[in-house]
């Protein structure tokens, strides 16, 4: 399996995620100015704040060269991992639905969250268990997951949320909802399962020594399928 | 404009052998002010300890020193205040510091990994100081969040005396490889220099001279003097600069900060042996009609001098296109060691770079001695059962979770223990070093008597980082005092560096650099004496990584290094009555250093479940900190001698709290005694209650007093 980090100007967890993936497998840094992910079979846009975040999260990455082209290649079924601020970028571009909006506390939040695992069934989660509790460092200003109601249901209706912010009980209550989002909702992917956003940082949850390899469920997921 | 005094006038005509033009006034103006010269606080400087073994560039020498962490690795850091500029605008004041003292570290050639803080405000209960507290905070998360170094640590602290003059102290680190060390020299005559990063406006005009000026209520207008920042140009701007770096194609680099261009070039040149020509016309501004004046002394954010190797220019000018940064070949290199500035080939400032960078004025101030605290001969009593609640729940001491939360600390996928335990631990992933780091300087014992408590602050912060499982490095400090020119004030100075340096000879450990922020007045008078020491240290293997909080029930307490009785100076006296009196707890560097080495040994033979340092608040709230920091509060059963305040709130130093296994109790007493440190058995941990002696305490109730005070404070 081939894995593309993409660099946009502004990003900062790319160096994190590189690390994580080239462990298991072959990695690239991947310029946002290059016009082709086409030969990689997993396209990752991590976290950090391209062009600044000015004017709006992600707003401004869209159009960077390389999306067309991950774009396309994720119309082909190739697999798009979007973190944090690429999980804004892919909202942004289309590739999945609803937005975030600024955290409900206006606050930026860095902490470790607990999130449920709602679906196993996709490439992102089989390692993984239905219900199983991740614990997962987020570290954003604008995390607050919003899409009108019948994009909710929609997403319910098509299990389509994969990730949820939930207690140490598993309960997807409000005192567990760290930003406000719709839902308790951390991390969806699209109807053809082959894009995913998350706003939780697997990348940062992967190495013992700091406390948590619970984001390995998701790499380790998705090299599976490759 | 100028804070010249006639004698600096006198000095600059002799070294002109002419009358200055209005932009050569503005250039001296700037590069003699304290802020950029030191011209007052050099000679102090000069008793540092600044060598050792593994001291790869020295203070002074460059943007920030070089220390040595093995296998051909390094770490570059450095302290910096930007308190002036704080408290005219808490929001950019605090958030350009950050970007400041970044660039000092990527300067270097080193990749900043990640950043402390030490901040000091008036009390919370006035809205200004909220105010200030709250926009500073932001600053500093706006910042660092977005260029995507974790800020993992650091101290805040609220008292009087910082009551319109806030402190905003920024330390950041980076790692290099020896070979990769930059040097911030212009070489090679005939060398191209390049501009990068942002345009030049007329933001932050002479701020180097405004932060060497006391505070009044005329600041205000001051405020043009305060630069605004943009994190995300700066991030290019590192990148780029380490892509520059590494292709080869630089002679030398230097960042514009304070006195932006007229400092980078005449420290460029005075380094290099050089001299330095450019042309105003040339460089990147932000609007138009800007006059030399304005271009020289302005201190727009995010831009480096670059000495480009001659023949290279091309590459270089492709990795900026590549990050999309604007630059401008704006000179060159000369042999004449002049710092020769032109507007469209007309000369408007000529002046020996070497005697403006290095032969500022020094001055010997004037030291008028304080009387020495006397001693408080009966303290006031007051009941212990409500005293530990309300000691936990004064910001100084309370959880500090409602500042580090809106800080991104776990961006790098390095930090080990987070924000909030004796000191921040970090792994290096690039050379696979972990690292410790800490900020500590109680200024309640420097107002008191400051040489001791800088000797205090050092020995604080060598015991966090022994807390922590860490051997120092290496120091840098960050001193802040009032106006110089009142010998009250100059005393302090001059005593506390003397504190520093002998409680960095007693540990060993070199002064790598920092900054002096003199001025720090606002009209009810000088701030508290605060020399803050940002310390480093090494942990060689992850297994010795320790922290503060108990971690099960059964586990045994030890305490190292006696109850102890010194109040003089105490949070329980200034907090509970108000008395900011007697005489600071004594440093003995001989039994501080035996009881960290103690407490050292028995991590790294595995004994030490958590350990922490008796400090702010002593040994009552050292304990509660221990039951109510970690995942789940867990109480304790503790028996002392007595449980008055003098033993539950003395603050005296060289005291380590241990908690080990029940099995391994005897044998780790036994070492610890074979090692003649005065250690005991007070407790063990476990229940849902801290009890000492006859006071008991709900644990759960304590973290909620702790943890939720400065929250509950600010949304007041």
């Amino acid at each position: 399996m081939r894995c593309a980090v993409v660099r946009f100007p502004g990003s900062n967890c790319d160096q994190d995620c590189y690390r994580v993936l080239r462990e298991a497998c072959d990695t690239d840094y991947v310029w946002h100015k290059e016009t082709s992910v086409a030969a990689y079979d997993l396209i990752v846009l991590p976290g950090g704040f391209s062009y600044g975040d000015y004017l709006r999260c992600g707003a401004i990455a869209r159009f960077s060269p390389v999306m067309r082209s991950v774009i396309e290649e994720a119309g082909k079924g190739k697999l798009v991992l979007g973190i944090c601020n690429g999980f804004q970028i892919l909202c942004e571009a289309r590739l999945l639905p609803g937005a975030l909006i600024r955290n409900a506390s206006l606050h930026f939040i860095c902490r470790r969250v607990t999130v449920r695992v709602e679906n196993m069934d996709t490439p992102f989660t089989n390692a993984g268990t239905t219900g199983a509790l991740l614990e997962l460092p987020i570290a954003h200003g604008e995390g607050n997951y919003f899409a009108d109601e019948e994009t909710l249901r929609s997403l319910d209706r098509h299990r389509q949320v994969l990730l949820r912010y939930a207690d140490a009980a598993g309960r997807a209550s409000a005192e567990a909802n760290p930003n406000g989002s719709a839902r308790n909702i951390a991390g969806v992917c699209n109807r053809r399962r082959n894009v995913f956003g998350l706003m939780p940082h697997p990348e940062r949850a992967s190495d013992p020594r700091l406390g948590s390899v619970d984001g390995k469920v998701i790499f380790e997921s998705i090299l599976q399928n490759g | 404009m100028a804070d010249l005094t006639d004698e600096e006038f006198d000095r600059i005509r002799q070294i002109l052998g002419r009358e200055p033009n209005h932009t050569e006034t503005g250039i001296f103006s700037v590069m003699w002010s304290e802020h950029c010269s030191y011209k007052n606080s050099r000679p102090e400087l000069k008793k540092f300890p600044t060598e050792g073994p593994r001291v790869l560039v020295k203070a002074g020498e460059e943007n920030a020193g070089v220390i040595d962490i093995g296998g051909g690795w390094a770490v570059a850091f450095k302290m910096e205040s930007h308190n002036h500029p704080s408290a005219i605008e808490p929001f950019q004041g605090a958030a350009t510091g950050v970007g400041g003292i970044i660039r000092d570290i990527f300067t270097m050639g080193a990749r900043p990994v990640f950043s402390l803080n030490s901040l000091r405000f008036g009390p919370l209960s006035s809205a200004k100081n909220r105010r200030l507290f709250a926009g500073v905070v932001a600053g500093i998360a706006h910042y660092g969040n977005c260029i995507g170094i974790p800020t993992i640590g650091g101290e805040i602290y609220f008292d009087e005396s910082y009551e319109g003059n806030p402190l905003v102290n920024v330390f950041c680190l980076g790692v290099l490889r020896h070979e990769e060390i930059a040097r911030g020299a212009a070489t090679g005559i005939g060398n191209p220099v390049f501009y990068v990063g942002s345009e030049t406006g007329r933001d932050g005009l002479a701020g180097a001279a405004f932060a060497s000026r006391e505070l009044s209520e005329a600041s205000r207008r001051d405020r043009p003097a305060v630069q605004v920042g943009d994190p995300f140009k700066e991030k290019l701007l590192l990148e780029a600069c380490l892509e520059l770096l590494e292709s080869g194609c630089v002679a030398g680099i230097q960042d514009m900060g304070a006195a932006g261009l007229t400092c980078s070039t005449c420290e460029t040149a005075s380094r290099g042996g050089t001299g330095v020509e450019i042309d105003l016309a040339r460089v990147p501004v932000r609007e138009r009609g800007m006059t030399p004046y304005e271009i020289m002394l302005s201190e727009s954010q995010e831009r480096m001098l670059i000495i480009v190797k001659r023949g290279e220019e091309e590459r270089v000018k492709s990795i900026f296109e590549k990050w999309d940064l604007p630059y401008a070949d704006i000179g060159r290199v000369t042999g004449d060691g002049m710092m020769r500035v032109l507007n469209n080939g007309e000369v408007v400032s000529e002046i020996p770079a070497r005697k403006l960078a290095e032969e500022a004025p020094v001055y010997h101030r004037e030291a008028a001695p304080k009387a020495p605290p006397a001693p408080l001969e009966n303290p006031p009593e007051a009941d212990p059962q409500t005293v530990l609640p309300r000691l936990l729940s004064h910001p100084a001491i309370a959880s500090k979770n409602w500042v580090y939360s809106q800080y991104d600390h776990t961006v790098r996928a390095g930090t080990i223990v987070a924000p909030g335990s004796d000191a921040a631990v970090f792994l290096i992933r690039e050379a696979d070093k972990i690292v410790a780091a800490t900020t500590d300087c109680n200024a309640l014992f420097c107002a008191l008597d400051p040489r001791g408590g800088a000797r205090l602050a050092v020995a604080e912060a060598a015991r966090n980082l022994a807390c922590a499982g860490a051997t120092p490095l290496a120091v840098t400090d960050n001193l802040n005092f009032g106006n110089p020119y009142k010998p009250e004030n100059f005393w302090q100075l001059r005593e506390a560096v003397e504190g520093l340096a002998e409680g960095c000879r007693a540990f060993d450990v070199p002064v790598t650099g920092g900054n002096v922020s003199l001025y720090n007045e606002s009209p009810a008078g000088a701030i508290d004496p605060t020399p803050t020491v940002g310390m480093v240290g090494l942990i060689e293997d992850e297994r010795h990584i320790t922290t503060q909080a108990f971690k099960q029930a059964g586990d045994v307490i030890l305490l190292l290094g006696g109850e102890g009785s010194e109040l003089g100076g105490s949070h329980y006296l200034k907090v509970i009555h108000g008395l900011k009196a007697g005489v600071p707890p004594r440093m003995d560097f001989v039994r501080e250093k035996s009881v960290q080495a103690a407490a050292l040994a028995l991590i790294r033979s595995g004994f030490v479940k958590s350990a922490h340092d008796c400090s702010e608040g002593g040994l009552a709230v050292a304990l509660a900190e221990c039951c109510i920091s970690g995942k789940k509060p867990l109480g304790a059963h503790v028996q002392l001698s007595e449980a008055t305040p003098r033993v539950l709130f003395n603050e005296s130093a060289s005291r380590i709290l241990l908690s080990v296994a029940g099995n391994s109790a005897a044998a780790a007493l036994a070492l610890l005694e074979w090692r003649g440190v005065p250690a005991r058995r007070i407790g063990v941990v476990g229940g849902p209650r801290l009890v000492i002696n006859e006071f008991s305490w709900e644990v759960a109730e304590l973290y909620k007093e702790w943890y939720s005070a400065i929250g509950d404070l600010m949304s007041s």
